[in-house]
């Protein structure tokens, strides 16, 4: 036996532990989940595990069938291709400008930026439902102070999914903007020095320097948030239960609705199945691109 | 030092297995109760414990959005308490996975209680397949709430009776209304609403003994019409209940002068409302078309015992307990939840509560939702489509069609069970 297939065989050995937890609580659960939505398991199923019966695809012909689940498909991306940048844009500025060298009290406004984050989304949503109340809410008197009209935030279908995505925006840009600071932190101010030296402007040094500087941060952040959105599911939850007519439905949402309301944990469980395909597919593109460009 | 570790093991393991051991000598009930019933019942209940020692009863109060899954999750975790409260539009569905103790033996031996001492709607929502899986605890159904200076003001003689005059004193009450404000609140998002008028109409809202939806056929098809015509007037503003920051505000301003709802909110409207207003409304049963009958929903939650419990006797015993006039009126003094039990509305604190009255009238005329597993999941569905309806996204006709689609794919199953059911001899 070589030294190499020795060593080979301590490295199995060592990642043994890590490897079993692994496959105990990550790759069974999701085969079982895959097994599921090939079953009818329902709410029968629980009195009587006799009713369980193979039906193949048929969850997954029905989901692509099924309006309400087009409509949570739907809400869902859009929630990520407008949350996403509403989310990064704001993080971006608050790093810069928590992290600029005239701010006052940055850990101060570091703290205010970050709180969102840490405060119950249950105790977040009492507030925000305040703000967005029709009649009473303070965003439609600033609305009305500028001459515009009242705006139903969390009544009306086309307004509800935006009023998710602010305070969705609101909430997670703190965390995003925590990382960045700590990458602007990082970088080396010889760079900066050298570059004012070199007569460029601070717009310049911006796009040259910093912006290059921070790449992978940013993606770090955009991957996180991204994946994150795509499990949209406490924020309308608490707000709007999915409603007003599912245009807050996410796809999240309606798996739990499916799964442990109505105990159809078949057809949850290919809900379950095809989110993550889809949060796999992202994933996987966003780390060919990744590698494409570190080449 | 491994024997230490040994010993240690062996030591906790005899020690784990004595308490278990002493626990079974002493035997204990577990009751699990729902939000506020939780909170009083092991007040109530003391007297039963002093009679029934060395006994000992658990309360384990469950929060009422979580107690569905709980329940069903206890179920299928082998946890499931001796003696529960459900909801009793759950009766079908804990019934069709076994999970209910029938109590036909008991109930036809018993000296303390008799089905003639319930509302007759209320025990009828217990009984599944002609078995009894739970005794009617409290009731509740939806009854008209309404401001009476704003209908006299509106001149209205008094609450309506049929839906002729209900429509006469909305249009009334809209045209008095003050601007932005309406005659009547529906929350969108509440299925009673448009279910209850379906019933009036004796729409039995599924067919063929629950293997279909019913929605499309005349009677639930005028009753929906019916009802989204009362946002389509503008007699109803188009909000669901999030949307409704408070209540009982908009109400004491009058922003609507009736709203149809449910018995909790008797204590609500009592503790909340400004007191200038508490000569100013009161209850009425409901309005039911000429041609059908003044119905409302059987609710409320009953007692059951699960089929797994070791001490089916005491669960019983206890259920005969709180069953008892005197035990249920002193429940309601305690949580405002309206006796299952009729002579239970003789005590003063009932007999002569104005806003009451109407309930009482009411609970004589209820019907429960089909008693079929799936019945709150297509109660979920009418109340969708009827949204839909009502912020135009889809015709009444697309909605009650797309309602009857739905409504028999959540049957698929239990279509197949019957079926097979049927196969087998």
């Amino acid at each position: 036996m070589s030294a190499g297939t020795r060593n080979t065989r301590f490295g199995w050995v060592f990642a043994a532990p890590a490897l079993l937890v692994i496959g105990i609580f990550f790759l069974l659960p999701i085969a079982a989940g895959l097994v599921l939505s090939l079953v009818n398991f329902d709410i029968y199923s629980i009195g009587d595990p006799s009713t369980i019966r193979f039906i193949g695809p048929r969850h997954y012909a029905a989901l692509f069938r099924d309006p309400a689940f087009g409509q949570a498909l739907r809400n869902t991306l859009l929630f990520v291709v407008v949350g996403l940048p509403l989310t990064l844009l704001p993080a971006l500025g608050a790093a810069l400008l928590v992290n600029a060298r005239l701010t006052r009290f940055p850990s101060l406004f570091r703290t205010v930026f970050f709180a969102p984050v840490v405060t119950t989304l249950v105790a977040v949503a009492v507030v925000w439902r305040a703000l967005y109340h029709p009649r009473f809410g303070l965003i439609n008197h600033a609305l009305a102070f500028v001459h515009l009209r009242p705006i139903d935030w969390l009544g009306d279908p086309r307004w509800a999914l935006p009023a998710i995505i602010l305070l969705a925006s609101w909430k997670n840009f703190g965390y995003d903007m925590v990382i960045l600071v700590a990458a602007l932190k990082n970088m080396n101010p010889e760079v900066f020095e050298a570059a004012r030296i070199d007569g460029a402007s601070s717009f310049r040094q911006f796009f040259h320097i910093t912006l290059p500087l921070l790449r992978p941060a940013l993606l770090f952040v955009a991957f996180i948030t991204a994946v994150g959105y795509f499990q949209l599911f406490a924020e309308p939850y608490v707000m709007t239960l999915g409603g007003p007519l599912n245009s807050t439905l996410s796809v999240a949402l309606m798996m739990y609705r499916e799964g442990f309301r109505w105990w159809n944990l078949g057809y949850a469980a290919a809900i379950a199945v095809v989110l993550f395909a889809i949060i796999l597919a992202v994933s996987l593109a966003g780390y060919a691109l990744q590698r494409r460009r570190e080449l | 030092m491994r024997k230490a570790a040994f010993a240690a093991f062996v030591g906790a393991t005899a020690w784990i297995a004595a308490s278990c051991t002493a626990r079974r000598s002493t035997p204990t009930l577990t009751v699990w109760a729902l939000g506020r019933e939780g909170e009083v019942l092991p007040e109530l209940i003391s007297d039963f414990e002093r009679a029934h020692a060395p006994l000992k009863v658990v309360v384990q109060q469950i929060p009422w959005t979580a107690a569905h899954e709980k329940l069903l999750t206890a179920y299928v975790g082998e946890s499931m308490p001796d003696l529960m409260e459900i909801g009793n539009t759950w009766v079908p569905e804990f019934a069709a996975i076994r999970a209910l103790r029938p109590l036909d033996r008991e109930a036809a031996s018993s000296k303390a209680l008799a089905p003639g001492d319930f509302f007759p709607g209320a025990w009828d929502t217990n009984v599944v397949e002609g078995r009894l899986y739970g005794i009617p605890w409290y009731v509740d159904t939806r009854v008209l709430f309404y401001r009476t200076d704003l209908l006299a003001r509106a001149g209205v003689a008094g609450p309506p009776r049929t839906w002729t005059e209900w429509i006469a004193a909305l249009r009334k009450l809209k045209a008095a209304a003050p601007p932005g404000g309406f005659a009547i609140l529906l929350p969108t998002d509440e299925w009673a609403q448009p279910i209850i008028l379906g019933m009036q109409l004796r729409s039995g809202l599924l067919r063929d003994d629950g293997r279909y939806g019913d929605f499309g056929a005349a009677p639930f098809r005028r009753a929906f019409g019916f009802y989204i015509d009362l946002f389509r007037d503008g007699f109803a503003p188009a909000v669901s209940n999030v949307q409704i920051a408070n209540v009982y505000d908009q109400f004491a301003r009058g922003d609507f002068a009736m709203y149809i709802t449910g018995p909790w909110n008797l204590g609500e409207f009592r503790r909340r409302l400004p007191p200038a207003l508490a000569s100013r409304w009161t209850t009425a049963p409901l309005p039911g078309p000429e041609d059908g009958e003044a119905v409302s929903i059987a609710g409320g939650a009953s007692l059951a015992v699960s089929a797994s419990t070791k001490h089916p006797a005491e669960a019983w015993q206890l259920v005969e307990f709180l069953s008892r006039a005197a035990i249920q009126s002193r429940f309601h003094d305690l949580t405002g939840d309206l006796p299952a039990r009729v002579d239970a509305w003789r005590t003063p604190a009932l007999a002569r509560d104005p806003e009451a009255r109407a309930f009482w009238d009411q609970l004589h005329r209820v019907r429960p939702l089909p008693k079929v597993p799936e019945c709150e999941h297509i109660a979920r569905k009418v109340a969708e489509y009827a949204e839909m309806a009502i912020r135009g996204k889809m015709t009444t006709g697309a909605a009650l069609a797309a309602l009857d689609r739905d409504t028999d794919r959540i049957l698929e199953k239990r279509r197949d069970l019957l079926a097979r059911r049927k196969a087998r001899p």
